[in-house]
């Protein structure tokens, strides 16, 4: 099998395919959420504060007072790997490309130089977040073989899509498949790993923006 | 499988929900949480990250909810919860979370962790894993009525004294009145004074109140085990006393867990919404104040700071009326650092100051409060929950610091314009 056959069964079936496990996985998973359900909390609340869970979705994203002096590494890093993967994959022009022939959708891109600075920064922080990991005491207890799946299902689009990006170290045909298995491995491993907090935090945060919003503290 | 063990995984099967079921999902293994937990805080020891403490809990749902952990139980590839596992997380559960909430407001997902061990407790107690101290107090509780084994007749001594004291009568199953006063087992034990300043206070406000004989304890067991069915028991006797007495409000006493069981559980307890209003202590006060039915001369000189106890402040969002009533009677009020709703735990509360084996880890907790109090410089200390009080009286001590813990309620009193 020549590079560019698998570059073809790497851009047709293997991504069909990983597309469907991606998204019967989320349906599973949000069902396996959902479907469990919650008792209707009959305690009288102090306030009507419909908007609560809903607030709680973006306060989360800031740190509270104090904690970011506390866990710097965590806060930087979790924002500077965050903010750089979401520009990459949605800001890369040949990636607005693939969605715009999936979906119709497009949109502006950003300059490659850029999108490519913030691949650098994200690869970066995902590197600082394992050392990270392995030096903090709490970190390692709770770390088990699913966190570094998880790191390295989420390392390796970024570094693959740097380096095909760069033509390095391999032919760029069989860096663009490698790419694209490394992005069908992470689609796969998504809905089952906790990379599904992609998902499930805006659930998690509003439950708990609404439990405390029912008691008057915003949270 | 022994029968409790099942009993025990069973309850914690009942209690995951979709809100549990999301939070474990989201879960990062970050461990921030374990940064705003007191207990790791103090210790430094990773095992009391919040997270871990659920860790039993977190695989059940993994084994019984979800599909790959369905197939793992199947192929055998999963490691089920043990008696012998349980036994080990007894400490975490209990010893070292009073279920102070911190960690529920700053986990980046969102996960409610202090909601989870509230639920994860009920597994615990079930397959008799609980602390025996609070077997015994949860078992006082629902025989004599009271944690610490108070009947009737204390109260009533109590009521004569401070009848005695202040002239004031204070009525006891009164129908119709507009108010329903609980007390905690505390107060009638160690803080007196807490009922003869409601009865001055009441007097002057106008206020129709009563006392009920039969549900005069506010405090709840059953709540801190993780036994819902005495807890329901025990809140039944509150709720069975206000419909009674016909009264338009319940006052939840100064303590915390007490406002959580009573206003915040008790009606999913009972399944039904009450047709009483519930309110801390400090709410009352501050809108009669706020009405001009109480009114206050002259200020407190000496410098204070003022405790939030977790379950009133950051679970119960009574957060600004102590510091309406404070800004009204104290000259120099200095908060703390991190105080309101991100305040730091006395230690005790959860039922860890009822649990006797805690006791070291609770001291060892509490250097965090001693760290706020000195920030502040003062030496006096004020609060709204008894427990709180005892618990900070304690570590005062254990720490050689000179300062005064005051209920809030009392130091009003002090202040209060009377008979004009």
């Amino acid at each position: 099998m020549s590079h560019l056959d698998l570059l073809t069964f790497a851009r047709g079936s293997a991504l069909n395919w990983a597309l469907i496990v991606f998204a019967a996985g989320i349906v599973l998973r949000l069902f396996e959420i959902l479907g469990l359900g919650r008792k209707a909390d009959l305690a009288r609340p102090r306030t009507d504060s419909p908007g609560s869970g809903w607030r709680t979705i973006f306060s989360r994203t800031l740190p509270p007072p104090g904690m970011l002096k506390r866990e710097p590494v965590t806060y930087f890093g979790g924002y500077v790997f965050h903010f750089g993967l979401f520009i990459a994959i949605f800001f890369f022009a040949p990636h607005i490309e693939f969605f715009r022939g999936m979906t119709g959708l497009h949109w502006s891109s950003l300059p490659s130089a850029l999108v490519d600075a913030s691949v650098v920064a994200a690869i970066v922080a995902l590197g600082a977040l394992l050392a990270h990991r392995l030096n903090n005491k709490v970190k390692r207890m709770l770390s088990g073989l699913g966190d570094y799946i998880a790191w390295t299902a989420t390392m390796l689009p970024l570094l693959t899509g740097y380096m095909a990006y760069h033509h390095l170290f391999v032919e760029y045909t069989l860096m663009l498949t490698l790419h694209l298995f490394s992005v069908e491995l992470l689609l796969v491993l998504l809905p089952f790993t906790k990379l599904f907090h992609t998902f499930s935090l805006f659930i998690s945060r509003w439950y708990n923006g609404d439990f405390f919003g029912r008691k008057g503290v915003a949270s | 499988m022994s029968a409790t063990l099942e009993k025990g995984l069973n309850a914690f099967k009942e209690v995951i929900d979709a809100p549990i079921a999301s939070y474990f999902s989201s879960c990062v293994h970050c461990g921030l949480c374990a940064e705003a937990c007191l207990f790791h805080n103090e210790t430094g020891d990773p095992k009391y990250t919040p997270i871990h403490k659920l860790e039993p809990l977190r695989r059940v749902w993994k084994q019984e909810y979800t599909l790959l952990g369905k197939l793992g139980k199947m192929l055998g590839l999963t490691k089920p919860v043990t008696d012998a596992e349980l036994t080990e997380w007894e400490p975490l559960v209990y010893d070292s979370c009073s279920m102070c909430g911190r960690c529920s407001m700053v986990c980046p997902v969102g996960n409610d962790i202090t909601y989870m061990i509230r639920k994860m407790r009920e597994g615990m107690a079930a397959s008799g894993h609980a602390p025996e101290d609070l077997v015994g107090a949860t078992t006082r509780a629902v025989t004599i009525g009271s944690p610490m084994g108070i009947k009737w007749p204390a109260v009533m001594a109590q009521i004569k004294h401070v009848q005695a004291e202040t002239h004031i009568e204070v009525p006891v199953d009164k129908e119709g009145a507009d108010y329903l006063v609980l007390m905690s087992s505390m107060e009638i034990i160690n803080f007196p004074e807490y009922l003869s300043a409601l009865s001055r206070i009441f007097k002057q406000a106008g206020v129709s109140w009563t006392l009920a004989q039969d549900a005069f304890e506010a405090t709840n067991s059953g709540i801190q085990i993780g036994a819902s069915d005495l807890a329901r028991e025990i809140v039944g006797r509150i709720v069975v006393a206000a419909e009674r007495l016909k009264v338009k409000c319940v006052i939840s006493p100064e303590c915390g867990h007490a406002f959580t069981a009573i206003r915040w559980e008790g009606p999913n307890l009972m399944g039904k919404p009450f047709g009483f209003e519930v309110k801390h202590i400090l709410e009352v006060l501050d809108e009669l104040h706020t009405a001009g039915r109480i009114k206050t001369r002259g200020k407190d000189k000496r410098p204070l700071t003022y405790h939030d106890p977790c379950q009133i402040s950051r679970r119960g969002g009574v957060v600004e009326q102590p510091r309406r009533l404070l800004g009204a009677i104290a000259e120099d009020f200095r908060e703390m650092p991190d105080a309101g709703v991100m305040n730091w735990c006395c230690g005790g509360g959860g039922g860890v100051s009822a649990n006797s084996r805690a006791e070291p880890l609770r001291l060892e907790a509490f250097k965090v409060k001693k760290r706020q109090i000195e920030t502040t410089d003062v030496h006096t200390l004020v609060t709204a929950c008894a427990n709180c009080r005892i618990v900070m009286e304690e570590g005062l001590e254990h720490y050689h610091m000179k300062v005064d813990v005051i209920g809030l309620t009392e130091l009003l009193v002090d202040y209060l314009v009377e008979g004009e």
